[in-house]
């Protein structure tokens, strides 16, 4: 894993010498592949040139020493759960992967980190820590898998007492599977991709894929409200939950049962579900599982234009005949995945690439300029994927939408998961870059993708930025009642003294915006530090009393005190 | 940003300004008819093509506000809905544009002629037009010109013709309606028409801001309205009208639209074609019925010499900028937003600071001529001389040497005053005379304004008849005097309230001036709230004319200051006379009730005696813009009370 920038170390985006764009290393459909349309979208999105390269500063700076509670770590020495105060250790979990800490990481910079890291093994681990931690009054921050875009790991500047950071990775284990309820008992420490790969092997899913799931863990899914690609199907975080247990400074938190609904007040799991850490850690997840799917299709859908596009998800949404994922990438996005097209092996497919082309400019007369695509994915018994495909065609036609083939489809979901190896290609030569999401009821779509982006590009000419930045979206989920909507925006800073604080500020105007065209606050991401500010706004003050009274009650001591969310 | 334009409008900072180009020049050079066949290819708002006119309607007609509207209004009167719905198309039909290029076209033929008979030039900021250009791709474009005269909006669409750019769609009044043929032709330019008034109808309503809204928000053409609602008949600016500016705004306040430029056009007329017309309606001489026959009769207009137009169109300004930090968009997001909802109170007082500052960028940017400066010295010399047996007006240099006075006052002022610098100032004086020849008289060396020729004697006429022919005259005469109003108002409100005040304390006089500018906040363009501003600007400007000295908790004239001080008093001194007089009806008359209809006749009835006694010397007071006004300002402090179409007055 790379401490400075996402994922494997052996994967990565690069410029060989020949000026072609090639992803390194054997993990990705993309891998080892060379990207010839990758070099030429790069230096026109962005203006930027293979000549100013800004590599990473390797050396991981003067890390300041620790601040430890002796008593502290005495005591844990003596249960023998494994610990460091290793200057690696603790930067390696300073951080989640927000543009700026990226960026002060890539230029050595270190601010405040934890002061040490604990690998408890199981559950009562995890009870033993906070007991001592509530007694020698150290700070506890729970450490998933670390892939927060939210600021939600880095430590508060002002917290004087020992910091602790709490590394749930070595509880990963499945503890039981009930294959007459469908449900799996699964240690909170677990990565996504492991969680599924184990259930694969009897049979079995979570159907649960965010994008971040090759590194996120099943506790930090909890902990965020996380949401999944294909929770048309399966559900998003809080579907899929049926009992948690959650180690707090007063205790452990969790139901008596597995009941599959419950009317007995409000339901505590939402106290647990989008806390943050702020309450504590949850170590044991019972959750729904599935037998695996039969058939797996993917497809896709070019509209002449974002509207047309808009209305028919909107459409197959009343329809309620969502596939497992229906995403709709806007124009620029679409152009996007295109230079993202690896070198074709043969003439007759980049005969039939040409042909294509033709076909849906000229015959069918879409301007590219405006062109849109959604990429879909169906799952389920062959049969009823066919039938289910047909439908969605169906409706799709009726907005102007054309087949556009599988590939389109693949390509477009392989997307989410090299884009963040694609920011750290853009970092080396002066292009920064984020994403951000929210949820908006459906009539508001279309115009927040419109605002949002307007006002990105308006905030960056406005902030001195000398180049056009690239700010696309796509809507990511539908809803009965609305949609995810997901941006993608980056510049190039040549030229800026401070692009940190201009794609700070610039991110900032982004979110007011979002949220003066009614918009939330966040989908999926989680509020953490970055976006805390607008709180008592999106639930109102009685809402925040209500959330600070929570976690007054529960963690008096302020044990878990990474400031997350109030 | 666009919006430091509009907050720092009143900033004691002097403006730079455009150079301005005449556009009759090539007219006069080339083919009318070629011009008016030229190729046409305007650029239009990120690509969009211009909407036809049945398609606009539609879209109307289909919107999910008017639907919900129809629905209610069905309800509520208990109408079959394919009833209202066809209610709905009708007033839609009454009101719909029809703009075709054809009559542009014609419009640019015959205007072509007809401007170059009047006027000796058509000067247009072509920096302003470029702004312009830039703003109509980038965002939907509100044209907000000032009203002066029936000529303003096809001047206005024969300037954007001219410049090969987008042809506004223009909110016209109903009164046009009357004039059959020319009512079409309107209509056929561009113009939609509008009731003038609709208050609880909400079908019609909706049926017109739907209308506007979907103009606006696809942009398929500029929208153009006039703020003041109506033509001003004083060449004051008027209090702006709030409801389409609502109109406009609520698209971005809602998200419909990323932003919306708001471009403020002031258009200046050296003489206004309508000069007598507008003198004879405020004496309460009734205005001849906007008739076709009516126009035509006006033409022997054209016979004269209307001297040069000025258009200045302004910085465009960005809604959201205006927007910024002042509304909470929020709101909008908790209901759909096609239900009709009051606009809250932070909206309200948004829109409507918003349309001061529109409406003052317009003032700021309004073209002084010489003339303006003679006729506010001519006035002020034909009051102090009234009745007095010493020789009528003023000599030529005295005028000549107390004009370059005013104007250098007034330029430290900001006064967009165009003074050709390279004539001597005699020349500029007798030219400017020479061009308003019908209200001033140049005899023996001597100025004076030409009241005495209005009641020659021999002609039998009462003398309250005499006094209303003046009247005509000087009411003209001030209308020239009130289009430079703007730029010593603050400076003449603080002189003023130093005169008024007890003494020279600066919170005596502060409150002295807050009072004044309470009182005529209907008569002047003044934002509500803006007291302190406007007080410290005055402080500023008369500090740096040397006029005052302002210490930590004093005010006090300078010796040289006393001449400008006393300018300006007597620059205010007809409006507080004027307002004492009403009161003083008010008091004295008016004792009980009195419907609104009998106020003005009654008030001018009282008025003419005061001035015929001698007990009065403004004529100016006969005004009825004035006295409504008055009205209005004692309402609104709740001194008056207005019950069922009564209007009650308090003890004052």
């Amino acid at each position: 894993m790379k401490w400075n920038g996402w994922g494997y170390s052996d994967s990565r985006f690069l410029f060989n010498k020949k000026g072609q764009a090639e992803f390194t290393g054997k993990r990705y459909r993309l891998s080892g592949m060379i990207i010839p349309g990758l070099k030429d979208w790069f230096e026109s999105t962005f203006g930027a040139s293979l000549q100013h390269k800004t590599p990473p500063i390797l050396n991981s700076g003067a890390v300041p020493p620790p601040t430890l509670n002796e008593a502290f770590v005495e005591e844990l020495k003596s249960t023998g759960i494994p610990m460091s105060h290793e200057a690696e250790d603790r930067v390696f979990r300073s951080h989640g992967h927000c543009l700026h800490e990226i960026f002060a990481l890539r230029e050595g910079k270190v601010g405040r980190v934890p002061d040490m890291v604990v690998w408890p093994s199981c559950h009562n681990d995890v009870v033993k820590i906070v007991e001592l931690a509530c007694k020698h009054n150290v700070c506890v921050m729970p450490y998933g898998g670390g892939t927060s875009v939210s600021s939600a790991l880095e430590c508060p500047p002002e917290e004087t007492r020992s910091i602790v950071s709490l590394d749930t990775s070595q509880m990963n284990r499945i503890l039981w599977i009930d294959e007459k309820n469908l449900t799996a008992h699964v240690e909170a420490g677990i990565v996504g991709q492991d969680l599924e790969r184990l259930l694969n092997e009897s049979g079995y899913c979570t159907g649960h894929e965010p994008d971040s799931m090759e590194f996120s863990s099943l506790g930090g899914w909890v902990a965020t409200r996380a949401s999944g690609m294909k929770k048309n199907i399966y559900g998003n975080i809080e579907d899929l939950v049926v009992h948690v247990k959650m180690v707090t400074p007063r205790g452990v938190l969790e139901k008596s049962c597995q009941g599959p609904r419950m009317s007995t007040g409000p339901d505590v799991h939402h106290f647990i579900m989008g806390s943050e850490g702020t309450l504590g850690v949850v170590t044991e997840v019972t959750m729904k599982i599935r037998p695996m799917p039969e058939y797996q299709k993917y497809g896709s859908v070019v509209f002449p234009n974002f509207e047309q596009g808009v209305a028919c998800l909107r459409e197959v949404a009343k329809q309620r005949c969502a596939p497992a994922s229906i995403r709709l990438m806007d124009n620029e996005q679409f152009q996007f995945g295109h230079a993202l097209k690896p070198q074709v092996s043969s003439i007759f497919t980049s005969f039939l690439d040409g042909l294509k082309k033709f076909y849906i400019t000229k015959f069918k007369g879409f301007d590219p300029s405006y062109l849109c695509v959604a990429t879909l994915l169906f799952e389920g018994d062959r049969e009823k994927v066919l039938q289910h495909e047909k439908q969605v065609y169906d409706i799709a036609a009726k907005f102007g939408g054309l087949a556009a083939g599988e590939d389109n489809g693949q390509r477009g979901y392989m997307l989410t998961f090299v884009i963040a190896y694609l920011r750290d290609l853009g970092m080396d030569y002066y292009v920064i870059g984020e994403s951000f999401e929210t949820s908006v009821p459906w009539d508001r779509v279309l115009d927040i993708c419109r605002n949002v982006k307007a006002r990105i590009v308006r905030e960056c000419k406005d902030k001195g930025v000398q180049f056009p930045p690239l700010s696309t979206c796509r809507v990511t989920q539908t809803y009965d009642a609305g949609a995810c909507v997901y941006f993608y925006f980056a510049f190039n800073y040549r030229g800026l003294s401070e692009p940190v604080h201009v794609y700070e500020q610039v991110e900032h105007a982004a979110r007011e915006e979002i949220l003066a065209n009614g918009g939330s606050l966040s989908h999926h991401h989680g509020v953490g530090k970055l976006r805390k500010e607008w709180m008592p706004e999106t639930v109102s003050n009685v809402g925040m009393g209500m959330l600070k009274s929570v976690k007054d009650y529960v963690d008096p001591n302020n044990i878990f005190g990474n400031r997350n969310l109030l | 940003m666009a919006s430091e334009a509009v907050y720092s409008h009143r900033g004691p900072m002097l403006k730079k300004r455009d150079d301005f180009e005449d556009l009759l020049e090539e007219r006069r050079n080339s083919s009318d008819l070629r011009y008016a066949l030229r190729c046409y290819t305007p650029v239009l708002y990120k690509g969009v093509a211009p909407c036809k006119t049945n398609m606009l309607k539609s879209m109307v007609l289909q919107s999910d506000q008017l639907h919900y509207v129809i629905n209610q209004v069905s309800k509520e009167t208990g109408r079959a809905t394919g009833e209202v719905q066809e209610e709905a198309s009708a007033i839609l039909e009454e009101m719909a544009h029809s703009l075709q290029l054809s009559t542009i076209r014609f419009f640019a033929f015959i205007l072509s002629k007809i401007f170059k008979t009047l006027f000796r030039g058509i000067c247009v900021n072509e920096e302003g037009i470029q702004r312009l250009q830039q703003a109509i791709q980038e965002h939907p474009v509100v044209l907000l010109p000032s009203h002066r005269s029936y000529m303003d909006f096809l001047l206005m669409s024969y300037i954007m013709y001219t410049y090969d750019m987008a042809l506004p769609v223009i909110a016209a009044g109903m009164d046009f309606m009357g004039m059959k043929f020319i009512g079409e032709m309107l209509r056929m330019s561009g113009a939609f028409f509008i009731r003038r008034s609709f208050g609880g109808d909400k079908l019609y309503w909706c049926v017109f801001s739907e209308y506007v809204k979907t103009i606006l928000k696809n942009g398929f053409a500029p929208l153009e309205f006039f703020l003041e609602g109506t033509r001003s008949r004083t060449s004051k600016s008027l209090t702006p009208k709030l409801g389409l500016l609502n109109i406009v705004m609520d698209p971005f306040l809602k998200g419909e639209v990323f932003d919306v430029s708001l471009v403020p056009v002031s258009i200046s007329y050296e003489r206004v074609l309508e000069e007598a017309l507008y003198a004879r309606e405020l004496l309460g001489i009734p205005k001849p019925k906007e008739s076709t026959s009516g126009l035509f009769k006006a033409r022997k207009v054209l016979s004269e010499d209307y001297g040069s137009i000025h258009v200045y169109f302004g910085q465009p300004i960005s809604v959201r900028s205006l927007a910024q930090g002042r509304v909470n968009r929020c709101q909008f997001s908790l209901a759909p937003r096609h239900l009709p909802r009051r606009p809250s109170e932070e909206v309200q007082s948004f829109v409507s600071d918003s349309a001061y500052r529109l409406v003052g960028a317009q003032e700021e940017n309004m073209v002084l001529k010489p003339w303006v400066l003679l006729v506010s010295l001519l006035l002020q010399d034909h009051h102090q001389h009234r009745g007095v047996g010493q020789k009528r007006g003023m000599s030529l240099d005295e005028l000549t040497t107390q004009v370059v006075w005013l104007r250098d006052i007034s330029r430290q002022y900001g006064a967009f005053l165009h003074w050709p610098d390279h004539v001597p100032p005699s020349e500029v004086v007798s030219s400017s005379l020479s061009l308003h020849r019908g209200l001033v008289r140049v005899s023996e060396g001597r100025v004076q304004l030409a009241v005495e020729q209005a009641g020659e004697p021999g002609s039998n006429l009462t003398p309250e008849e005499e006094l209303l022919s003046q009247a005509v005259i000087l009411l003209s005469c001030i209308s020239y005097r009130n289009q430079g109003l703007h730029v010593f108002l603050r400076p003449a409100l603080l002189a003023s309230a130093i005169h008024a005040a007890s003494s020279n304390q600066k919170q005596e006089v502060f409150n002295s001036f807050s009072f004044l500018r309470n009182m005529f906040s209907n008569e002047f363009i003044l934002c509500p709230g803006a007291t302190v501003q406007d007080f410290e600007e005055a402080c500023y400007l008369l500090v740096k004319t040397g006029a005052l000295q302002v210490t930590q908790d004093e005010v006090l004239v300078t010796e040289r200051g006393h001449r400008t001080v006393g300018f300006l008093t007597s620059m205010l001194d007809p409006f507080l006379q004027g307002y004492q007089m009403v009161c003083r009806f008010l008091c004295e008359e008016a004792t009980g009730s009195l419907t609104e209809k009998q106020f003005i006749p009654a008030v001018r009835k009282f008025i003419i005696r005061h001035l015929l006694s001698g007990s009065l010397r403004y004529t100016e007071v006969l005004s009825s813009d004035l006295q409504k006004n008055v009205l209005a300002a004692l309402l609104r402090l709740g001194a008056v009370r207005k019950v069922k179409g009564f209007v009650r007055c308090h003890r004052l």
